[in-house]
């Protein structure tokens, strides 16, 4: 009924000037109210009056001396005519109008995208309402106290009619669906746009503030992210035609330029602009005070240099009076995206924003939000995700033209993301990463922080098979294309696997990944890599080989090997590893078969062999050479396959004199003959139980390394090649055994092959006879050449040699003992505690036999 | 129909309308008509007053003088600016310029839109014309701001905590949940076109914050010797703060002072004006705990 009243009386506007005129002053004594001269003044008929006048385009108000504003109302600006003449196109004209004005490029993800796809990602089924509460909007509306004069009760009345008008537009709204809540809010950006154009600006004004408190309801909680797209479209229409409306208050004589200052701002329009902003910071609500200023945020413009640069870390320090961080999170969101189509450079508010929006996380695991799940029955993880546009939108605006910042952000985050999330959030990370700083190779510029990314996802993945799983964690390796870099980044991941990988893996994904890694560092070794560099690189692709076990699939292990040589061939120690690897396989091979290969088996061990073989030549250091055939030609042995062990063993022989006098240790050059001398010994031990080759002669092995031996170039001076004599001596003496000191299982060895053939013992004897003569004659030529301590050396180890291992019941034999025993402590050089300790054998040697010899010493 | 052809309005120049005193008001008579029209002369009145008057709830103490608390006039002056004759029709603007002075020792006071006292400055132009046709008047108000004040303004901040005992006037403050509130305001006497600023920290609370708001709130009292009436009204109250906040996390206080409805602190022999601002708090179960600050606001 009220709101008929209101009706008939704007219908006669003269009739009802001529009766209020005497009245206004009275009201505006006792009771101003701010909109009070807005009601009295508006109306149709006077516009008219105005259009029939003459060109004064003056537009301040005769009858609202106070209120700027209300100058708005009187209908003779161009914008409102405009507008009410075509009210659908002003949208169109008003965007690219916007567009021109654009400071940000095209390569900003532009907010329209983004809104469509919140609208389409966040639904809902559950029943919607809008709910407006009548509560006063602004604070100084209430001001209506003493009411002595019948003027101030009609202004009071028809107050409260205006109030109805607008409420009774948005009364209570329940049970709507999501698609009738759409329409229902498009209807109120249509009505405020009508109102607008209607020049009921405060009317506008209040829809748009109802409009925002709608965003403090976070009731159908899934749906928020959506109505706040559908609302905001509702401020963005409102910050547009307050924007417009001012501008063009100012384009009279002539439009303001696109870069105008303050100082081209007329002073109505500054007071209508000052005026517009008195009224927002009225606005009772938080919710819809921030909202409503940010909305017209670039207004600022017209009254201040540096007005938007103030009001920008205001607003964002007001947002945290915002206890629900969902709303608070969304209304960080629009502030900067306002902040970022006005002042893009002001980069400092977005990240406050991001910053306080970390800082009040914790708001989440609150008793009120849990308390709001509860009762809405929507569990944590879907709630956070309402959380993503808000928070992809606030950190785009931050990485906007900004690789750098960008990269110093994303580092930090990162790490929250590893902390808190799976590997799928972290992979949208690395992905966003890759995504930002490809174009214009901007990773060159950020290698220090893209590390420090993989070092923070190392320290909280330790599980390689998940951490492999992320696509993008290749793609990102890939972003290190410098090579110091990109090594020293496989380096790390190498250092963590090896530390933390427990078990040995099969698994295809860590293989191909570790494997591509190891390549990585691998290809970087070049011709001016430093022994260390490729010694280290070598331990952590050696780590990894040995990491690796296919379990009982030997044939994969083999074949993994085969591919690890043709990748890694240029790291020495790596392919000894591998070597080492496959030896290690077919001695697995034979555990599993109990010594006994199957047919399959056995080829199987001698395709291990077969590795080796063709392996070991590729290695340039000789030792390695040397010590590889002797123990793979041993592991062939252990798995019966002699022809290859005789290969091995000979390969070994005729590699001797290639043996240099002198090899770099540890880069110092050392002479080589303890090393040999070593590898010599452990060879004779092994010889004890290689059976001879059927078609070569009685011990053609031990014949063929003395006779390597005799020609070998020793050191001047030395009494090495003697020494190994002394040391064949035991194995000849073994070899004569009847039952051998050790052997293989199911491999013959000459004492079953001979069986004690007379003939191979005396073969044994002559040779150990030829070895004994050689010794005494060097033993003969150190007296000559005055060295008397080697000689006395010398002669005590054939002392003690012929004391183990000869038959001193042999008279010559034991004279030679004694003799060599005299022979080593003429000089007294001999090590007076090793003599002792043999003293008593000597002894005994003598008694038995009742040699009268006398001891001196 | 020939009444409805003519309109009379007064523009000033400046847009704000701000003037202070030893100014000149510039500005123009506008009138606007179809045709020529006959006048009985022109004239421009200036007043500036300040209106009492006592709230009902003092009525009844000062029923006595309530008849007796007359309007206090203090300025009033009159200037012709046509002589009777004739206006072409079309538009017609006639300029004035009507200097703000004040006679003898009167003080002009900031214009003040306020509950029991209200300050307010009007130019009225009246036109005369004859018997047939209606005599025309237009109001204008003007609003005059007081002259900068000399002294330097050196802001001091006042800090303040608020648990349940600091309070006072409470009778339950057992039954009172537990709450640490600290905060600050930069200053107490404030600039009047500056914000009221400063920070309130939400410590810890056993119940949620439901609200924290800023009240700001005009103190006017009206009297003379034989005794007076203090009434202290709402002007406006600003949330600062929905729902349970964050914790530990700075708020800021940050209040704009309206025009027209604030002035500089105002104390005359027949009236004061003064203001105060309530920070306060909403408890989730309703309870309201209020802080209150007396402000002095100062023009510079």
């Amino acid at each position: 009924m009220a709101a008929v009243q209101w009706r008939s009386r704007g219908r006669n506007y003269e009739a009802e000037l001529q009766r209020c005129r005497p009245e206004a002053a009275l009201v505006e004594f006792g009771d101003y109210h701010p909109l009070k001269s807005i009601m009295v003044t508006d109306t149709k008929t006077r516009r008219g009056a105005r259009k029939g006048s003459t060109s004064s385009s003056s537009s301040s108000s005769s009858s609202a001396p106070l209120d700027p504003l209300s100058s708005m109302l009187d209908g003779t600006d161009p914008l409102s005519m405009f507008a009410a003449a075509s009210a659908t196109e002003t949208p169109a004209m008003s965007h690219s109008k916007e567009k021109e004005e654009e400071v940000v490029g095209p390569d900003f993800e532009s907010w329209s995208l983004k809104r469509g796809e919140i609208l389409a990602r966040f639904t809902t089924t559950e029943k919607l309402s809008i709910v407006s509460r009548r509560d006063k909007l602004f604070c100084y509306s209430k001001l209506k106290d003493p009411g002595s004069s019948a003027v101030s009760e009609k202004v009071r009345t028809r107050l409260e009619e205006l109030d109805d008008l607008e409420e009774g537009s948005q009364r209570e709204l329940l049970n709507l669906s999501q698609q009738d809540y759409a329409n229902r809010i498009e209807e109120l950006n249509q009505s405020l746009k009508e109102a607008w154009a209607s020049d009921q600006k405060v009317k506008a004004l209040k829809i748009v503030i109802q409009c925002s408190k709608l965003l403090s309801d976070t009731s159908v909680i899934q749906f928020y992210p959506s109505k706040f797209v559908l609302i905001t479209d509702i401020l963005d229409t409102f910050g547009r035609l307050v924007y417009d409306r001012i501008w063009t208050m100012c384009s009279d004589p002539r439009p303001l330029p696109d870069s105008f200052t303050v100082d081209d701002v007329n002073d109505t329009a500054k007071e209508t602009c000052l005026n517009w902003f008195f009224k927002i910071a009225s606005i009772r609500e938080l919710l819809p005070r921030l909202y409503v200023e940010a909305a017209i945020l670039k207004c600022n413009c017209f009254l201040n240099k540096c007005g938007i640069q103030e009001t920008l870390p205001r607003l964002t320090a007001m947002i945290r009076g915002i206890g629900d961080p969902l709303v608070a999170a969304y209304t960080r969101a629009y502030l900067c995206r306002v902040g970022m189509e006005v002042a893009p450079h002001l980069k400092d508010s977005l990240n406050r924003n991001f910053f306080d929006l970390l800082g009040s996380f914790r708001q989440i695991s609150s008793e009120s939000v849990q308390n709001q799940l509860v009762l809405q029955r929507v569990e944590v993880p879907e709630y956070l995700t309402l959380y993503s546009p808000a928070i992809s939108w606030i950190l785009q605006c931050i990485a906007y033209r900004a690789p750098e910042d960008y990269i110093n952000c994303a580092e930090i985050w990162v790490e929250f993301t590893c902390r808190h999330f799976s590997k799928r959030e972290v992979n949208t990370v690395l992905a966003d990463i890759i995504k930002h700083m490809t174009p214009d190779r901007a990773f060159e510029d950020a290698y220090p922080q893209l590390q420090s990314v993989i070092r923070k996802i190392l320290t909280y993945f330790h599980d390689f098979s998940v951490l492999f799983s992320m696509e993008r964690f290749l793609p990102f390796l890939d972003m290190f294309q410098k090579d110091s870099v990109r090594v020293e980044v496989c380096r790390s991941i190498m250092e963590v696997f090896i530390k933390h990988q427990v078990e040995p893996t099969r698994d295809p994904v860590i293989l191909n990944a570790m494997l591509h890694i190891c390549k990585t560092m691998h290809d970087s070794v070049n011709a001016l890599t430093v022994e260390d560099e490729k010694r280290s690189l070598a331990l952590l692709i050696i780590g990894f080989i040995r990491m690796v076990c296919f379990g009982r699939d030997f044939e994969q292990q083999l074949s993994f090997c085969v591919e690890a040589r043709a990748t890694f061939c240029n790291l020495e120690s790596v392919m000894v590893q591998l070597i080492h690897t496959v030896n290690q396989l077919a001695m697995e091979t034979s555990r599993v078969m109990r010594g006994s290969h199957s047919r399959k088996t056995a080829a199987f061990v001698r395709a291990c062999a077969a590795y080796s073989f063709i392996t070991i030549p590729s290695l340039s250091s000789i030792f390695s050479r040397l010590s590889l055939y002797l123990l793979s030609g041993q592991v062939a042995l252990a798995n019966q396959c002699l022809s290859q062990a005789d290969a091995f063993l000979k390969a070994a022989v005729s590699l001797l004199p290639e043996v240099p006098r002198s090899i770099s240790v540890e880069g110092k050059l050392r002479a080589s003959e303890s090393f040999l001398l070593d590898f010599i010994n452990n060879f004779l031990a092994t010889l004890l139980v290689v059976p001879d080759h059927p078609e070569h002669g009685v011990l053609y092995l031990v014949r063929g390394l003395l006779n390597m031996i005799q020609d070998y170039t020793w050191e001047d001076n030395s009494d090495a090649k003697v020494r190994v004599y002394v040391s064949a001596l035991p194995l000849l003496a073994a070899m004569s055994q009847e039952t051998y000191l050790y052997s293989i299982p199911k491999v013959d060895s000459n004492e079953t092959l001979y069986g004690g053939d007379p003939k191979f013992l005396l073969e044994i004897n002559k040779l150990s006879e030829t070895l004994i003569g050689q010794v005494l004659d060097h033993l003969k030529g150190l007296g000559r050449d005055e060295a008397t301590r080697r000689q006395g050396a010398l002669a005590f180890s054939l002392f003690g040699v012929l004391l183990a291992h000869g038959d001193l019941r042999n008279n010559k034999l034991s004279q030679l003992a004694v003799n060599l025993w005299n022979l080593s402590h003429k000089h007294g050089y001999c090590e007076t505690r090793v003599s002792v300790s043999s003293q008593p054998i000597s002894q005994k040697i003598r008694k038995p036999d009742m040699f009268s010899l006398t001891f001196t010493k | 129909m020939s009444e409805m052809s003519v309109t009379l309005d007064i523009r000033l120049k400046r847009a704000n309308k701000v003037y202070h005193e030893g100014e000149v008001l510039a500005g123009v008579i506008l009138l606007v008509c179809k045709e020529a029209m006959q006048h009985h002369g022109i004239s421009l009145s200036m007043e500036g007053l300040v209106n009492l008057q006592l709230s009902s709830k003092s009525v009844g103490v000062f029923e006595a003088f309530y008849n007796s608390v007359k309007p206090i006039q203090l300025i009033s002056s009159n200037i012709e600016v046509a002589k009777a004759g004739k206006i072409p029709g079309g538009k017609t603007e006639i300029p004035f310029e009507f200097p703000l002075n004040t006679k003898g020792n009167k003080v002009l006071y900031e214009t003040y839109h306020g509950v029991f006292v209200n300050i307010q400055y009007t130019l009225r132009c009246d036109m005369k014309r004859s018997l047939l046709a209606k005599d025309l008047s237009r109001n204008c108000e003007f609003i005059v701001h007081c002259q900068p004040q000399k002294a330097k303004v050196v802001p001091t901040p006042v800090k303040f905590t608020i648990t349940p005992d600091t309070l006072q006037n409470t009778r339950e403050r057992s039954l009172l949940p537990k709450f640490l509130v600290r905060g600050h305001l930069d200053a107490t006497n404030c600039v009047i076109s500056q914000p009221l600023t400063g920070e309130v920290v939400v410590e810890n609370s056993d119940v949620p914050i439901k609200s924290i708001e800023l009240q700001l709130v005009r103190v006017e009292t009206c009297g003379c010797a034989e005794g007076y009436a203090r009434d202290a009204t709402e002007i406006q109250n600003i949330q600062i703060a929905e729902g349970d906040v964050c914790h530990g996390l700075p708020i800021p206080i940050y209040m704009v002072f309206p025009r027209l409805f604030t002035c500089p602190t105002l104390e005359t022999t027949n009236f004061k004006v003064e203001f105060e601002v309530n920070v306060v708090l909403v408890l989730h179960d309703d309870h309201l705990i209020t802080e209150n600050f007396p402000l002095k606001l100062c023009r510079i």
